[in-house]
């Protein structure tokens, strides 16, 4: 019954699901409106917030990370009110892409934005947001790459055949849709689309010249000043609805950029035991308590493997929504492995929030792997490449027990079992 | 044989094991169990839960089961009413019960709770600090309870939590909030919170019997580590509320804590050994040793304890593996998910 009826609820229109919330309150496949507690609107108008969507799951309004592959893996997109951490690779070279991914997203779609970040002026980091890629344009470009996947998905597997019946996950994109767009890495974003759009720069150097004047709070003076500037922002243009004279209701995008870094003045990736041991954790929950009663939704990217202490990274992980973790194979051994050769790097998705239910979407998929192409940032299925060698020797076979071990039983996210059983 | 019916799923074998199992223990609600089946989603689910009750030995020591007790159709988790031996109308007094979970979710045990307590007619202090009001709320509806009707009729306090600490950092009252540790530089002690549940919690004067027994519920405490409270002033709120509610009210204390596991978190593990000491009943929600796992959710141990008496009889110990759905949850012995039999 379950899942007929999510399919079901997957093709209805709005119209319909309105019908369904006047039915019965025991069924669960209501649907319900966000969790903003503010906003009095009825259910169906805020469907019409351009770029989100009701998820099929639990009726909660979700926006787009500006990946739709992450977007899948996430059960739909990023849930509005809740965290997206990102842990940031060890040189930080393909974490900011997905921050700007999530802001171009917001852009495109019209969303407002708040960029926070310590290291760059926001005004620059909106100049190098990716350009989208739209309707006509994509048919163009990606023509050639559809041509060749097209001749490779024809041919049937003739020994491995069990394997046709695996789901494919989309590496490429198929067509341009309302919720998730398609982005290329090697155009900027056209400037006139910057200027239509409305955004706000938190950039530290400039905001925390000023002497404070608060009492002695064991929160870093710096991430005191970003939540008076976020709830500024929210109650201003009235994300927490408390302005009720707002006719188009829209969605605050909020970006942060390396939270947790020294640029900061948090001092928790320099030492284990430090003063300031708690303020990046009250600082999330702080933020929490912000996003929960507003139209929003944050990412934020943390230098995890800067942190000495690992009862703080536990703690941050529990404190956000959703964790999605990124590992480079740069400057690692796994960089010369052949096995990864085709590919960058891996991605975890470590934790998905359970919102407003008992279970949440579990993907299938734990090993996954991304690879930037010249235009596009893709997230696959790990496949580990065939062993074409002449003869298969011993040594061979070793290196493949040692990177299956690597792969293998962590990746869970609902239970992780002891690392070091392995299969 | 058995194994084989099982595996064929069909109603007509699992109502038959249903009406051995009641005749076997003198029950007269039958009817009761046949409408359940027809409902459950997985009715072998129910079979194995039923089985495994009759083979753990029959109710707990000191607990006799009631011959008419009533199965709630809807409700929290029925088959962890089973295994806990225990029931809504006769929900167990001056408990404290802690909750905990090591590489898993473990928020379905705060649910059935509140659920359990709410549909036990009891006054409930809920002090959610983790998720909003509207979360616990359809959830609840999900599992039978109202909080927004008990809310107004006043059988449920709720101090949200994310909700308060807004307030309290950005917009400072005079007046004391129960959480003002939130304000202060060094690590504050939690007073103004039990102030909070024993203004909640105390029994009216007025002599109107309304409600059974109060009972506070934490979700998590170990929030409040992340929040700059050490752990030994946690461990004293819990231990000022459990004189209160517990011993002088005869009410329950439910508390989550979150076990970090190989995360090194000292004063977590300082916390959960402090609580682990003092409570009656332990609730461990574990991931499975051998890694994820889509039919089974985990594994949990229930432990039930002593600590009043030093020389006890041996502590009783079960462990049960369970699979999270939308409306239930459904337990099994180790090894006999329906999926694998």
């Amino acid at each position: 019954m379950a899942a007929a009826a999510t399919c079901g609820t997957g093709t209805r229109s709005t119209g319909s699901m309105v019908v369904s919330a006047s039915r019965n309150s025991v069924t669960s496949f209501q649907r319900r409106g966000p969790r903003a507690s503010g906003t009095d609107s009825g259910c169906s108008r805020l469907v019409s917030i351009a770029g989100t969507r009701p998820s099929v799951r639990n009726g909660q309004l979700l926006v787009s990370t500006g990946l739709p592959a992450l977007d899948q893996l996430l059960g739909g997109g990023l849930a509005v009110g809740t965290v997206l951490l990102i842990e940031e690779d060890k040189y930080n070279i393909y974490s900011p892409l997905l921050f700007k991914y999530f802001l171009a997203e917001g852009i495109v779609t019209g969303h407002t934005l708040l960029v926070a970040s310590a290291k760059e002026d926001p005004a620059d980091i909106l100049q190098e947001l990716p350009a989208p890629l739209l309707d006509d344009n994509c048919k163009k470009e990606c023509d050639e790459d559809i041509y060749n996947h097209k001749t490779e998905s024809n041919i049937k597997m003739k020994i491995a055949w069990r394997y046709q019946l695996l789901p494919k996950m989309e590496a490429r994109p198929v067509s341009s849709s309302r919720f998730g767009h398609y982005y290329d890495v090697s155009k900027r974003i056209p400037q006139e689309l910057i200027e239509a759009s409305k955004w706000h720069g938190f950039f530290l150097p400039e905001k925390i010249s000023s002497t404070l004047n608060l009492e002695p709070c064991s929160l870093n003076h710096s991430y005191i000043k970003l939540l008076q500037f976020i709830q500024n922002i929210i109650y201003e243009e009235g994300f927490d609805g408390s302005n009720p004279q707002k006719k188009q209701k829209n969605i605050l995008r909020i970006g942060i950029q390396n939270l947790g870094s020294p640029l900061w003045g948090d001092d928790i990736c320099w030492t284990e035991n430090c003063d300031s041991n708690h303020s990046l954790t009250k600082f999330l929950y702080m933020l929490r308590g912000l996003l929960r009663s507003s139209l929003s939704a944050c990412i934020i990217t943390v230098p995890t493997h800067l942190i000495q202490n690992k009862a703080i990274i536990a703690r941050v992980t529990n404190l956000s929504d959703t964790v999605v973790g990124l590992e480079s194979f740069i400057g690692s051994e796994k960089e010369t492995n052949p096995f990864y050769k085709d590919y960058h790097g891996l991605i975890h998705i470590r934790q998905i929030p359970q919102l407003n239910n008992l279970i949440y979407d579990v993907s299938d998929v734990k090993d996954l792997a991304f690879k930037l192409k010249r235009k596009l940032f893709t997230i696959e299925r790990l496949h580990l490449p065939p062993d074409l060698s002449d003869t298969v020797s011993r040594s061979s076979k070793q290196d493949l027990a040692e990177s299956a071990k690597l792969l293998g039983p962590g990746c869970g996210m609902t239970a992780r079992g002891k690392k070091h059983l392995d299969f | 044989m058995l194994s084989r019916n099982l595996k064929n799923v069909s109603i007509y074998h699992s109502v038959f094991i249903m009406f051995v199992f009641c005749s076997a223990r003198g029950r007269a609600s039958s009817p009761v169990w046949v409408a359940d089946t027809a409902r459950a989603s997985s009715s072998v689910g129910h079979a194995a839960g039923a089985r495994q009750a009759v083979l753990s030995g029959g109710p707990g020591p000191g607990r006799e089961s009631s011959q008419g007790c009533s199965f709630p159709l809807l409700g929290m988790f029925p088959e962890l009413n089973n295994l806990l031996n225990t029931t809504p109308d006769q929900a167990e007094q001056g408990k404290l019960t802690l909750l905990c979970d090591a590489k898993t979710d473990g928020s379905f045990l705060v649910h059935h709770f509140l659920s359990f307590y709410l549909k036990a007619n009891c006054k409930v202090c809920f002090v959610a600090l983790i998720q909003s009001f509207s979360h616990y709320n359809i959830v609840g509806q999900k599992l039978g309870v109202s909080l927004t009707t008990a809310r107004e009729c006043g059988q449920l306090v709720f101090l949200e939590g994310l909700k308060s600490a807004v307030d309290v950092f950005f917009r400072p009252q005079e007046e004391p909030h129960p959480l003002q540790f939130l304000r202060e530089a060094n690590s504050g002690n939690l007073q103004p919170l039990y102030e909070f549940v024993q203004e909640a919690l105390k029994p009216m004067d007025s002599g109107e019997a309304a409600w059974r027994c109060p009972v506070l519920l934490v979700d998590d405490l170990s929030v409040l580590l992340s929040l700059g409270v050490g752990a030994v002033a946690v461990l004293d709120f819990i231990h000022y509320c459990r004189a209160t509610v517990c011993r002088e009210w005869k009410g329950n204390v439910v508390a989550l804590v979150h076990d970090s596991g190989d995360a090194e978190d000292e004063e977590n593990d300082i916390l959960l050994n402090g609580l682990g000491h003092q409570s009656h009943l332990i609730l461990r929600a574990e991931g499975l040793a051998t890694g994820f796992c889509k039919d089974v959710h985990g594994q949990l141990r229930i432990l039930w304890r002593r600590p009043s008496e030093p020389t006890a009889q041996r502590d009783r110990s079960l462990t049960y593996q369970y699979k999270i759905q939308d409306k239930n949850v459904s337990f099994f012995a180790k090894g006999m998910s329906p999926a694998v039999l």
